[in-house]
């Protein structure tokens, strides 16, 4: 009969996000790993140390730098990089901008959405047949319908009503010179089983992911972090005349351009309290901090189209 | 391995039947009853339900994805949804139930192993279940729940139950089809989804979510042969480190069975044996490993191995074949063509093959077979394939991982068939 018991739903997402990460290894010639220093990510890392130690990784890391990123994460992503011993590159938006490839309609414009062309010029630039990310289907709807491997045109384009059937875990990474494809092994995760993830496997987190106290402002309805010191010295998302700037005890649940990406309020300073709320929550990821998907139902399915990730 | 009580798992199911049928209406339910809906993805499918004039919230617009798909109401694609217990997680492929759209709902079999049948408690036993459930069973679906949904539309009557339910045994009895639970529901009112209402009383059976959270995960209900795939393979090639200047890993899954340190092994094709050094995560010991664990195993002897290999247990070697009969779904638009060549990718090795012969086509409807001579896109067909590479196969309804395969375009690498070794 049985020959062993089931395996926890961590080690069976954990084993088929291992076998993904290898199929791309295997089947792509240039693959790499898109590494943000976000909760997601550093999942992924750990992933691809289970997946190919003692060996190197068959890839290096990539990050899309809007220039607009905490600095924490900024930090946290170097030491990351470092520690593991794995090859780090870094390709900027303001780079893009420079060029004159991303031109912002206003310069307060978030540069979120303009990361696409930064990352197809890198993707250029490096001939990656493959990128890896840490992307998760119950995120938001049009990624639930994306494939595990999903190919994208010479453009970067996502053609939803277009896509490769996936069966079984036979995947399909072919793909012509130029085009691209984007392998997804989190993609069956949800936002409880990377916190379970990250506390089963003791990883080490950006600081602003836990509860801490920083300067915010309402907008509508939403808490905006303020005044926030960059890299680069200079201040993003400045306050605006008249806002009442509050101090406020908050975390993120999730990271990404300092425009876009808004904190929760949370008194939660551990992995464990974090997974506590995350169970109790009632306001999804996204709806909760990511400023840019409120601007229409479809506003991330557009994005993929255009190349985003 | 990390020992987990009350951890049962994952357990991947598929829901089949049409909108009508109030398919999306149950899966709604189901996420919503277990508190997978937050207050935001609430009101905004609140908002949407107003803007069409609808009375009431509608659930089955928590599973339109894409923007064609909102505009005009239908489903396009497999969605997978996501909801867990506490004890026991669940991924959820919601393929759309029209007639042309065969290729999604084998997609999305393909990784379930328990199928929940949808039938309008008005109407009966239609030639739409009689499909579904037949694909259902074609592509190895073990468990099938046949739900008698809008019992609050035939006035919750056992009668009407019971009758549906013998028209559907009798059906299932010529099919083939083994395991099967029914249950009467009303989605649209939440009776017998995760709670039991009280319209239901005469049913003494248990809730659906209780069938799912006993269900038998994969694998894990009769004893398989080892299959280990190689995927990659690992030589650090370390010259500081003596400990890995030898090290050779054969990466891969366990496609079925399990193996241990000691174990007698062959590797598939070049028929050399070893035994097991090793059985790693990570590079770090675990000694055993069981289907469906993705892990690294070192061999006692130097044996060349490459990506494309499989290794099996010395007892248990399966038969390299260069001709395979298969079931086989067609996929893409542009039908199969005789005259060329395909692609076939059969766990982690690739072999050019050519049709020898269509045998018959199943007709989806009738469920008859019938002559033909070609595959167009939908098409369910059982045909024999000749192959320029050996394939180290297993009948598919024995083990899916070493008896699936996938047909590639090589013109636009396109993924244009799957197949079911017979």
């Amino acid at each position: 009969m049985t020959q062993r018991s089931t395996l926890s739903h961590l080690d069976w997402l954990e084993a088929e996000a291992i076998h993904i990460m290898r199929e791309v290894a295997g089947q792509c010639s240039n693959p790499v790993l898109l590494f943000s220093g976000g909760k997601d990510s550093i999942c992924m890392l750990r992933l691809a140390e289970k997946a190919f130690r003692p060996g190197k990784f068959p890839f290096p890391l990539m990050h899309i730098d809007t220039g607009h990123n905490y600095k924490e994460v900024v930090a946290f992503r170097d030491k990351r990089a470092a520690e593991l011993g794995e090859r780090l590159i870094v390709r900027s938006v303001e780079d893009s901008m420079a060029r004159g490839t991303v031109v912002l309609k206003h310069e307060g414009e978030s540069r979120n959405k303009h990361q696409s062309v930064t990352l197809l010029e890198a993707i250029e630039e490096f001939g990656f047949d493959a990128c890896i990310g840490g992307a998760r289907r119950d995120e938001e709807k049009a990624r639930a319908k994306e494939r595990i491997f999903s190919f994208r045109d010479e453009f970067g384009q996502w053609d939803p009503k277009n896509q490769r059937p996936e069966l079984w875990s036979l995947y399909n990474a072919r793909s012509h010179k130029g085009e691209n494809i984007r392998a997804f092994p989190i993609s069956n995760w949800t936002e409880m089983d990377v916190w379970q993830y990250i506390e089963r496997e003791n990883l080490e987190l950006p600081s602003i992911y836990f509860a801490h106290t920083r300067p915010v402002v309402m907008r509508q309805g939403a808490i905006v972090p303020v005044n926030v010191p960059l890299v680069s010295g200079e201040v993003a998302n400045p306050s605006r005349a008249g806002e009442e700037i509050i101090d406020l005890q908050v975390r993120f649940r999730t990271v990404g351009d300092i425009s876009c990406t808004a904190p929760v309020e949370s008194d939660a300073d551990t992995v464990e309290k974090i997974v506590l709320e995350t169970a109790t929550t009632t306001i999804t990821e996204r709806g909760a901090t990511r400023l840019d998907d409120q601007t229409s139902d479809a506003s991330m399915e557009q994005r993929k189209k255009e190349g985003y990730f | 391995m990390t020992a987990q009580v009350e951890d049962h798992g994952l357990l991947r199911f598929l829901t089949c039947g049409s909108v009508d049928d109030g398919k999306s209406t149950l899966i709604g339910r189901l996420l919503f009853d277990t508190k997978t809906i937050l207050a935001d993805t609430l009101s905004a499918i609140a908002k949407t339900s107003e803007k069409r004039g609808l009375g009431a919230v509608d659930l089955s617009l928590l599973t339109d994805g894409l923007q064609a798909e909102r505009e005009q109401g239908i489903t396009i694609d497999v969605a997978y949804r996501y909801f867990s217990t506490g004890t026991r997680k669940y991924i959820i492929a919601d393929a759309p139930g029209h007639e042309q759209y065969t290729r999604n709902m084998v997609t999305a079999a393909s990784t379930a192993n328990l199928a929940i049948i949808l039938i309008d408690a008005r109407k009966g036993v239609l030639t739409q279940t009689r499909r579904h459930s037949k694909l259902a069973s074609l592509v190895g679906i073990p468990h099938l729940i046949v739900a008698i949904n809008k019992m609050d539309l035939a006035d919750y009557s056992q009668e009407t139950y019971e009758r549906i339910k013998g028209e559907y045994l009798e059906f299932a009895a010529k099919v083939g089809i083994e395991d099967i639970r029914f249950i009467p529901l009303s989605a649209l009112n939440g009776d017998m989804i995760v709670d039991r209402g009280d319209k239901l009383n005469w049913y003494e059976g248990p809730t659906l979510l209780e069938m799912l959270e006993v269900a038998p995960a994969a694998h894990t209900e009769h004893t398989e042969k080892f299959r280990f795939p190689v995927q990659y393979v690992c030589r650090p090639q370390d010259s500081a480190n003596p400990e890995l200047h030898d090290y050779r890993g054969f990466m891969g899954r366990v496609e079925a069975g399990s193996i241990k340190v000691g174990d007698a092994v062959t590797v598939l094709p070049s028929g050399r044996e070893s035994t097991v050094k090793a059985v790693q995560i990570g590079g770090i010991d675990i000694g055993e490993a069981f289907c469906e664990q993705s892990i690294t195993l070192l061999l006692a002897d130097e044996i060349d191995t490459s990506r494309g290999d499989m290794i099996v247990k010395s007892n248990e070697v399966p038969a390299a074949v260069k001709q395979i009969e298969a079931t086989v779904c067609w996929m893409a638009e542009a039908p199969m063509d005789r005259a060329r060549t395909y692609l076939i990718r059969h766990t982690t090795r690739d072999s050019k093959a050519k049709l020898a012969a269509i045998d018959h086509r199943l007709d989806v409807n009738t469920l008859e077979k019938v002559p033909a001579e070609k595959l167009a896109m939908n098409d369910i067909a059982q045909v024999t394939f000749k192959l320029a590479q050996p394939l180290f196969a297993d009948p598919y309804l024995e083990n899916r991982g070493a008896g699936a395969f996938i047909i590639i375009d090589e013109s636009n690498n396109n993924t244009v068939g799957a197949g079911m070794i017979l």
